[in-house]
């Protein structure tokens, strides 16, 4: 493993049984399938794809929170390298200190009961990083400032708070243990516009001042561009391209993520009805398409992606994409 | 000129609560011509969707409208003051005769134990003299028209065994079967992926044409009215901030409210630009700031800032029927 690589899953692949009829093969829900990625340190890893395209199992395989059917996912900071498949006992506890979740809606991720102090104080009690409660308290209120919380915040309950307030609270309680590694899972999707970007801001300036690495989810192609720094676009269980944001957008290879930037709806008024529609739905990832998995959807299908599982290429340093005509479509 | 379709004055709507009235609409006024597409944008909690329940009559028993609050729908030479329809039989003009609406969630629309086509056939049945085989016929037409795979036999499934985008087509064919001259769509992409979401913009574009209906079209997000409507109409805390052309607010909004909008959407073309958010959160409309409403999140307010926090700004309007509340904006006539 090169040296500045964080995390990086292996042909990983997440599969859900389900309840069969009782005779013949279970069928199976193909979440991942054949997963390759690498995050290195320090970086902000977008990942972008529809519903139903994998991407939030993706993110909870590699915090061990989903099971890891095949393949392997690795760990390694400056101080320990850990097998996430074969985590478990002490070392998974370790392992949660070191990776954290945000979720997507800040009003179900967080305890009415419970006052936004003893939220952001949980993780610190519950992980035994404190030894007393003035230990906890000056953790809680660092981190709080940090998030742009007020003192006077800390006693309130989390109804008293806007969906705004709410997401930097559930930001507090991530970055509290000290993480290396943050799944931020659609964690703007549910704010208004306004919002969004003073909640982007600040994952952005957490990132530069604790050189946390960061994968964020998202199905908004516009707010992966201003935010992360490396691309893997998601589809049907797979990533169908990969690359640093400047090069994804400049050079975009595969035909489904052309489609995805043509989708976004342009702000500018004289510019209407040039999308490339994208005919149909994604198809079930309990029975995907045979060959290239976008064939059916896919405006260039031609017999060869009917059938033949198209390779996994670089095209260009760093940029991978996983299509059979990719050159010719350039 | 033509008489627009419908035309709301001076609509102020509050709502009793155990806290008191909260006003959740005030003074807002608009007009929609036959055949236009007006999009009604902004935050949540700004009363986008309050408002447009009004044109229904669909606000919850607790609400209270203004003695000045007047809509009026113009429908085939004749005029109803909608806000005075009490009874069931005399409402039924604005709800699913003339006006019908499309909802953001698809799945809690449609009932869950109910066949789709059961659903659409009702409503054909109340609005109009069909039998129930014709009305079950122009149900299958209308799921083709929208696109809807073998509508026959879609016809007899539930709204479980529909996907996202399959189920706001539905939506749209059942809202769109009866005729309506104006269509209400509250958020309808919002829960839908971007590529299932151009299919709908698309589809939707394609019927206002072909029906030359009108739509009200709300959505907090800016680049799809600027693909969908004709004019557009901003809404902070209750008031119209903002009334114009889509190119007059996109291209040259003039109350800060609508810049900061849009300097706080992430943009494609440009992805170093910095994301300004508009600072802070949307008051409590229980807490309705004084003078201008926006004055307690304005930016460019510092100059003449004890008249913003005093003086509730009135609506002028330019030549070219721009129309904005802001104290800071050109003097133009009042309105």
């Amino acid at each position: 493993m090169s040296k500045d690589v964080l995390i990086a899953a292996r042909d990983l692949s997440v599969h859900f049984p389900l309840r069969g009829l009782g005779f013949g093969e279970r069928p199976v829900v193909r979440a991942c399938e054949g997963i390759n990625i690498e995050i290195e340190k320090g970086s902000f890893f977008g990942l972008v794809g529809e519903s139903g395209s994998g991407k939030t199992t993706l993110g909870r395989a590699m915090l061990k929170a989903a099971p890891i059917s095949h393949g392997e996912v690795v760990f390694s900071d400056d101080e320990v390298t850990y097998d996430l498949g074969s985590l478990q006992g002490p070392e998974l506890k370790d392992y949660r200190k070191r990776a954290q979740l945000i979720f997507q809606d800040p009003y179900a991720a967080l305890s009415p009961r419970m006052t936004v102090r003893d939220i952001i104080a949980e993780p610190l009690e519950v992980m035994g990083l404190t030894s007393s409660r003035e230990e906890t308290d000056a953790k809680v209120r660092e981190i709080a400032a940090k998030c742009r919380l007020n003192l006077e915040h800390l006693r309130r309950f989390p109804h008293a708070f806007s969906g705004g307030q709410r997401q930097r609270i559930s930001i507090a309680r991530a970055l509290v243990s000290d993480p290396k590694f943050i799944v931020a899972d659609e964690s703007v999707a549910a704010l208004d516009v306004s919002i969004q970007a003073d909640v982007l801001n600040l994952l952005n300036s957490i990132q530069r001042e604790s050189g946390i690495t960061f994968l964020f989810i998202s199905h908004d192609l516009s707010v992966i561009a201003h935010t992360c720094d490396f691309v893997a676009v998601m589809y049907l269980g797979q990533i169908v391209e990969a690359a640093p944001t400047d090069k994804l957008f400049s050079e975009t290879s595969h035909p489904y993520t052309k489609a995805l930037l043509s989708a976004i709806p342009s702000l500018d008024p004289d510019v209407r009805g040039h999308a490339q529609r994208l005919e149909g739905e994604i198809p079930s990832p309990i029975n995907p398409p045979p060959g290239c998995r976008f064939n059916t959807r896919c405006p260039h299908a031609q017999e060869r992606c009917r059938q033949e599982v198209p390779e996994w290429r670089e095209m260009s340093s760093g940029h991978h994409v996983a299509c059979h005509f990719s050159e010719e479509l350039a | 000129m033509t008489s627009p379709l419908i035309s709301v004055k001076d609509l102020t709507l509050r709502f009793k609560t155990d806290e008191g009235l909260v006003t959740a609409v005030n003074n807002v006024s608009f007009d929609i011509a036959p055949g236009e597409v007006l999009g009604l944008v902004g935050e949540s909690g700004s009363g986008k969707s309050v408002t447009a329940k009004s044109l229904m009559m669909l606000n919850a028993e607790n609400s209270v409208y203004d003695d000045n609050s007047k809509i009026t729908l113009n429908v085939d030479d004749r005029e109803f003051d909608v806000l005075s329809l009490k009874r069931a039989q005399d409402q039924m003009i604005i709800r699913g005769g003339a006006i019908s609406m499309i909802f953001q969630e698809p799945m809690a629309s449609f009932a869950p134990a109910i066949t789709i086509g059961d659903q659409m056939v009702e409503q054909l049945l109340i609005h109009s003299d069909m039998t129930a085989a014709q009305a079950k016929e122009v149900s299958i037409e209308m799921l083709t028209r929208v696109g809807i795979p073998e509508p026959a036999q879609r016809f007899g499934q539930y709204a479980f065994e529909f996907s996202g985008g399959m189920r706001q087509r539905a939506m749209i064919a059942m809202a769109l079967s009866t005729k309506p001259r104006l269509l209400i769509a509250d958020e309808p992409t919002t829960a839908l992926d971007v590529t299932i979401q151009a299919q709908v913009i698309e589809l939707m574009k394609d019927l206002v044409e072909e029906f030359h209906m009108s739509i009200l079209f709300i959505t907090h997000d800016l680049g799809v009215i600027a693909q969908t409507a004709d004019r557009v109409a901003v809404m902070y805390l209750g008031n119209l901030v903002e009334t114009g052309t889509v190119r007059q607010v996109i291209n040259s909004p003039a109350h800060p409210y609508t810049r900061g909008l849009l300097n706080s959407l992430p943009k494609l073309d440009d992805l170093e630009a910095p994301l300004t958010p508009v600072p802070g959160d949307i008051p409590s409309p229980l807490d309705r700031p004084s003078g201008c409403v926006f004055h307690t999140r304005c930016v460019e307010s510092d100059a003449i800032a004890e008249r913003c926090r005093n003086e509730i700004p009135l609506t002028t309007i330019d030549s070219a029927n721009h129309q904005v509340a802001c104290h800071l904006a050109k003097q133009g006539d009042q309105a």
